[in-house]
């Protein structure tokens, strides 16, 4: 008896939480059957919004972890661009979440799924590692959450062969076809370099990005020595690295993220063939905290990142805005892309969003994704954001950047770069002399 | 002798065999063709071992605590990766304030020493609280229930540590003197390898002679051998557990500082990886057994190293070292599959299990 009570109690539970989790899902769906005369459809379903309840959107970003530069730097961005907007759109005021992403697939399965399980989400932005976005923009979109990431560059994410479960899916930051093949013309037109190695961390960004590196250089002449790889937890590369001796590269090409590249950078001079060779890394370690890692060994290296000189007018206010509210320049280069990313949200809701007569703001899922898509010379700090059809937002400008004993000392990125394929094409006739450190 | 063999043996045994074969027979190919194709000279194979030495001494150190508990408590002790990465941590600041006030180039041997006895004093203290509140009050639970409770108390650790240190990475400090090389010819080592070896080697060797020699290392292996009887003879167990929780924290935070000193990265999750290692480590050498855990761990260390290039190189596998983990885990497979026990590890292990 006392056994089918407590079985009666458990099928009560279970049925108890699943109801409203079950209503949640019909909700949308039975929308179009309203009676009254404000009709609003949607394809996939509708958001409502009550008066005075706010709008949520919802960031996955790394914010925890070796690589929290990375996601506190972008979602720093977009608190700037709430802030801009007065916190309001529509009359309703923002409501923003974060989940840690942890930049692993798992960690962007997790939080995706966490965040696909929350109806009140009207857009996501993230994510911040490409691994992230491959499991999790899927699972987002199934739930009909649009998602604009600011720093996914892995070309696989808007390639066309992407599939239809990455429809929902854009990205303001640059594609890595471009940014792989400027570091592979900096080493050549510039550095006048040869023979390349390089390491990935089995990362789809940094996978695809020393391809199109590798690829570039090859065709420009030059010779791959090595295209090795390592785990992002190790932490030994020594052996690797003597490995990668043994074809006496000019320059090792790294693409990877904080933890893995600061073990690199150290360890690289330790290794007997590589005293003289050349460092570049990308947009992954671009960051104080990757200074913090290599310590005095990053004097010297270059970087390949989003060219900060060439973006927009607002950018010098942008960071007056930063220093002020967090006392510090941006950690990382991703802040800008995360303020456009989230303004172009913002101004999607706007142009989707329709306020019922009784004061309920109605917002359709794929309206929404529509309004994103069809985003068209928009102004943002980055440059003009146009978005394809696979969406690529961005207005790719790709500059590198070498760390100076200063940088190191003082623990910041360098903000100037000191070279860009814009600036070489510019002086191209009567660059003659080697414009080595600025 | 042979019949009794052959009557012995299961099919799953055969199938493990042929599996073992399998492994042998690609590891023995792989070698050959990459020592024939000749693109690394004894200098990078000399270079490979010493790194490899250099990290498994460190695999080495942490096994013995894994190893000895498993000795005295017949428990896998999952928190002892956080006993490891406490030490560093905590020593990390006695490090960045030596530096930054200068002590640290003046004193550099002074500094060491004084971080090395933060690090072992650290990870010493959180190995005793350890057995104090979460193993000794479930001696008498069954086996499950304690290697649970080391489970929990590893999160409950590492989140701690991360509550008190923040969730980034911090970077230790350069100390002027391990900077640099010895060379014999084309032959040569780091400083600092060279430090950490010979440190991994006094320390190995000064606790195994503790245990061997003393009247306090006999008791620990009375107790290990038999609790009840040991207690009838007048030892204190509960002394003798909490003597193997202090002598496998120091090694743990002797082996922390070490591993701070040649990666310079320490973090909340720092344990995790060679935590891992080093239980494979004790495992691979025969759990229970502290020689073995030493030669498991050395025996890992190179095998990471060498392995990749060694074995995978000449099957035209490209991009071998992403493969590592793979490698040291297939060895771990290779070597039970041959002998159940681990290397060193005696039918002793099975009497007890």
């Amino acid at each position: 008896m006392k056994r089918f009570i407590s079985l009666l109690l458990v099928l009560g539970i279970v049925v108890s939480l699943t109801a409203p989790l079950a209503s949640a899902q019909e909700k949308p769906k039975a929308s179009p059957a309203k009676p009254k005369a404000f009709v609003y459809e949607d394809k996939i379903g509708v958001v409502k919004i009550k008066k005075g309840d706010p709008i949520h959107i919802a960031c996955w970003m790394v914010v925890a972890g070796p690589d929290a530069s990375l996601g506190t730097d972008t979602k720093r961005g977009v608190e700037i661009a709430i802030d801009d907007k007065g916190g309001k759109i529509l009359g309703f005021p923002i409501k923003l979440s974060v989940q840690d992403t942890g930049c692993n697939a798992e960690g962007g399965q997790a939080a995706a799924t966490k965040l696909a399980a929350d109806p009140t989400i009207v857009a996501a932005i993230g994510s911040n590692c490409s691994s992230e976005a491959r499991p999790g923009a899927p699972i987002l979109w199934k739930a009909g959450i649009a998602t604009v990431s600011p720093s996914n560059t892995a070309p696989f994410l808007t390639d066309p062969s992407r599939g239809p479960e990455y429809d929902g899916y854009l990205r303001t930051a640059h594609n890595d076809k471009v940014q792989g093949a400027v570091a592979a013309q900096f080493a050549i037109k510039q550095l006048k370099l040869k023979k390349a190695a390089t390491i990935h961390d089995g990362s789809p960004y940094a996978e695809q990005l020393q391809a199109v590196f590798a690829e570039t250089f090859k065709k420009m002449g030059g010779t791959i020595t090595a295209q090795e790889a390592v785990a992002p937890t190790d932490t030994d590369m020594r052996p690797v690295l003597t490995k990668i001796a043994t074809g006496k590269p000019d320059i090792i090409y790294y693409p990877i993220f904080i933890a893995a590249g600061g073990h690199i950078t150290r360890q690289v001079k330790e290794v007997k063939g590589l005293e003289k060779v050349k460092l570049m890394s990308a947009d992954g370690t671009f960051s104080p905290d990757f200074i913090k890692a290599a310590g005095e060994t990053a004097i010297g290296m270059y970087h390949s990142s989003p060219d900060f000189s060439a973006f927009g007018a607002g950018y010098k206010a942008f960071l007056e805005k930063h220093q002020k509210k967090y006392g510090e320049k941006p950690i990382a280069p991703f802040h800008a892309h995360a303020y456009d990313a989230a303004m172009m949200v913002f101004a999607a809701i706007e142009k989707v969003g329709r306020v019922a007569p009784d004061g309920t703001l109605h917002i359709g899922r794929k309206a929404l994704r529509d309004a994103l898509y069809a985003t068209k010379n928009f102004k943002g700090l980055t440059g003009n954001l146009t978005c394809t059809a696979t969406g690529d937002c961005a207005d790719p400008m790709i500059a590198i950047y070498q760390m100076t004993a200063d940088n190191v000392k003082k623990q910041v990125i360098p903000d100037k770069p000191i070279w860009s394929p814009a600036a070489a094409a510019a002086k191209s006739a009567p660059a003659k002399e080697a414009p080595k450190k600025k | 002798m042979l019949r009794r063999w052959i009557e012995r043996m299961t099919p799953t045994d055969v199938i493990m065999w042929l599996i073992g074969g399998a492994i042998l027979l690609m590891i023995f190919w792989g070698s050959a063709a990459t020592l024939s194709a000749k693109t690394y000279t004894a200098h990078h194979w000399f270079d490979f071992i010493v790194f490899g030495l250099a990290q498994g001494s460190i695999y080495a150190l942490i096994a013995m605590g894994y190893t000895m508990v498993y000795g005295i408590l017949r428990m896998i002790n999952f928190a002892h990766s956080e006993v490891f990465m406490s030490g560093p941590y905590t020593a990390y600041f006695v490090a960045a304030a030596f530096y930054s006030s200068g002590f640290l180039d003046q004193h550099p041997i002074i500094s060491l020493i004084l971080i090395f006895l933060t690090s072992m004093a650290t990870s010493t203290l959180v190995a005793v609280l350890l057995e104090r509140i979460a193993y000794r009050p479930l001696r008498t639970a069954p086996r499950l229930i304690p290697l649970i409770t080391a489970i929990g108390a590893s999160f409950f650790l590492q989140y701690t540590f991360r509550g008190f240190y923040g969730s980034g990475f911090q970077a230790y400090p350069v100390v002027k003197i391990l900077e640099g090389e010895w060379a014999w010819g084309e032959f040569r080592i780091l400083k600092f390898q060279a430090v950490v070896i010979v440190a991994a080697a006094i320390l190995m060797a000064s606790l195994y002679s503790f245990v061997q020699r003393t009247r306090v290392g006999k008791a620990i292996r009375a107790v290990s051998e038999d609790k009840e009887t040991s207690s009838l003879m007048g030892i204190d167990i509960d002394r003798m557990i909490v003597t193997t929780f202090v002598i496998g924290g120091m090694a743990a935070g002797a082996a922390g500082v070490l591993y701070a000193l040649m990666f310079k990265q320490v973090h909340f999750f720092m344990g995790f990886i060679p935590g891992i290692k080093a239980f494979t480590a004790a495992v691979l050498g025969g759990i229970g057994n502290i020689p073995g855990a030493m030669l498991g761990g050395i025996f890992l260390g190179l095998v990471e190293s060498v392995g990749p290039s060694l074995f995978l190189d000449g099957l035209g596998i490209v991009a071998p070292y992403q493969l590592k983990d793979a490698i040291a885990f297939t060895m771990l497979v290779l070597v039970l599959i041959f002998r159940p026990t681990g290397i060193l590890g005696e039918r002793l292990a099975v009497k007890k299990a």
